[in-house]
């Protein structure tokens, strides 16, 4: 630490505590307004745990889906994304470089646009319209770019060019260099690009909420049901719900990714 | 390269550009024909119909102002942390940075939990005042914050790692030959995080231009780009007008990622 310049700084101090103040006094807000009994009239009333358990009865499947298309992206991305992403570090076609550049598309063109896309073009098949998969498809289609990003850049170094040279004249075959050199040697990368997917799978709305349709439900989905058609307590308690059961999975994520790095790290 | 490593590449490849292709590319382009069955005119509307325009404006002026704003604090918080150790520092970081992975409607109902009709303020103002209670969650003040909140983690967490990597010697070397603190922002802060601000700033434009959750809890009276879509889709099934001003929104959007990809990574900002 750079002890030296720790001399007053009263305007950012004030900027900083400011700011902390404006993002963390919502949290807490919500934390407090799922747990009493009456919000308009405040602590008084006294806590309870009945608004968490009717937001689990109303609402309880849609954790589970959440979670389930959130593995379900990481898994489809890591299948599909770490062999193209070995194309494309590997490869200096034009059609490689013009493929990398139509893949970050749908990160860059708004998600309402991507779902409306997959409403006109695939919205009459009813089996896959009415379910999950159809979410899936999307949540896949956005994460996508953020894999074969991260695992792309980590096959460039130069050190695995030679690693996979020497497996080559040593006789491995393609399928032995790439599944026993390649990927786990890319691993940590493998695993911060699914820390990414998870996450963004997990709080997507913008796609989900033209996507899904009354008996496929994602996490974000219900809640803007519950903010648009229930009473306060029950909003809250669902936020509150949102926080325990997905920010412990996501830091477990993000302890495994950072734990990865650092014994396997580049 | 031989024919065989060629292949073995696009073998690789196939499934990932199949999937792309299927799921992506081809519903994309059915959504930019689309416009089409109803004139030509239809790709322009949002140039030419007073109530697209004027939703297009609010959306690029609120993203606009809500970049400045979200760069201006993050630098400044980003700079701050960057400089001073002190304990719970990283919980601090940690607690700023988590709204990253909430979902945009949540933020929504932090803000209405803030400044809705039952919210903090109007509870506080009702109580100071005896009777008046101050909303302002509905309004533009209330997205203004809104899309601040979720802009925010972002810009802290890429400027406190930029700012650790500046030079202090610049700084020292200004402040010894006299250069006054706001001097100092302009010659030494601004140009050294330049190529973080470009970055970080493109990408909370993207995401404010395309935030949808947020304006869509909030039900604000102030209609960005992204609620109008919503509307015609869903309320008048006008499927062309959607696809059209998706199209007019995906555009402005690239546009802004492409120029400062472009230009945002060579030397022509120092």
């Amino acid at each position: 630490m750079r002890t030296q310049a720790q001399k007053p700084a009263p305007f950012l101090f004030a900027v900083t505590a400011l700011t902390t103040v404006f993002m963390i006094a919502p949290m807490l807000l919500s934390v407090l307004a799922g747990l009493v009994n009456n919000y308009s009239a405040g602590i008084k009333s006294g806590f309870t745990l009945r608004w968490l358990t009717e937001v689990w009865e109303v609402y309880g499947g849609t954790v589970g889906w959440s979670l389930v298309i959130a593995a379900a992206s990481v898994a489809i991305t890591a299948l599909l994304g770490v062999p193209c992403a070995y194309a494309l570090a590997r490869s200096r076609s034009r059609l490689a470089r013009a493929f990398e550049e139509l893949l970050t598309l749908p990160v860059a063109v708004p998600g309402l646009a991507t779902a409306l896309a997959l409403i006109l073009a695939y919205g009459q098949i009813a089996a896959f319209r009415q379910s999950f998969a159809f979410i899936l498809v999307g949540h896949v289609v956005f994460t996508m770019p953020f894999m074969v990003r991260t695992v792309a850049s980590a096959f460039q170094r130069n050190d695995l060019i030679a690693l996979e040279e020497a497996a080559r004249t040593l006789g491995a075959s393609f399928p032995q260099r790439f599944l026993g050199v390649l990927v786990p040697a890319v691993f940590p990368a493998i695993v911060a690009g699914a820390l990414m997917v998870f996450t963004l799978s997990v709080g997507e709305f913008n796609l989900t909420w033209m996507l899904h349709t009354p008996l496929t439900r994602t996490l974000p989905v219900g809640l803007a049901d519950s903010y648009a058609s229930m009473r306060i307590e029950i909003g809250s308690a669902y936020t509150l719900v949102f926080f325990i059961v997905i920010l412990p999975v996501l830091w477990a994520l993000q302890a495994l990714a950072q734990l990865m790095q650092k014994r396997y790290g580049t | 390269m031989t024919p065989r490593q060629r292949l073995q590449l696009a073998g690789c490849a196939a499934p990932a550009g199949a999937f792309f292709l299927a799921f992506w590319l081809l519903p994309a382009l059915r959504l930019l024909a689309l416009p089409a069955e109803q004139g030509w005119k239809t790709y322009f509307i949002v140039l030419t119909d007073g109530r697209y325009i004027e939703s297009m404006l609010n959306t690029v002026l609120l993203s606009v102002v809500v970049t400045l704003a979200t760069l201006a604090i993050g630098a400044t918080i980003g700079i701050y942390l960057a400089r001073r150790s002190f304990r719970g520092k990283h919980l601090l970081l940690a607690l700023l940075t988590l709204p990253l992975s909430f979902p945009g409607v949540i933020i929504g109902f932090f803000v209405i939990l803030l400044g809705g009709r039952q919210g903090l303020v109007a509870d506080l103002s009702a109580a100071l005042t005896g009777g008046e209670r101050i909303t302002f969650a509905y309004g533009l003040l209330g997205m203004f914050l809104a899309y601040l909140y979720f802009s925010l983690p972002r810009a802290v967490a890429t400027y406190t790692a930029a700012a650790e990597a500046m030079d202090l010697q610049l700084e020292e070397a200004a402040r010894s030959l006299g250069a006054s603190p706001l001097r100092i922002v302009r010659d030494v802060w601004i140009p050294e995080l330049a190529p973080t601000t470009v970055a970080c700033g493109a990408i909370v434009f993207a995401t404010s231009m395309g935030a949808f959750g947020t304006a869509f809890t909030l039900a604000s009276k102030f209609e960005v780009v992204p609620i109008t879509i919503y509307n015609e889709f869903t309320n008048y099934a006008n499927f062309a007008l959607a696809a059209s001003l998706s199209i007019a929104l995906g555009l402005v959007t690239w546009l802004v990622l492409f120029l400062t990809r472009r230009f945002g990574s060579g030397d022509g900002l120092r």
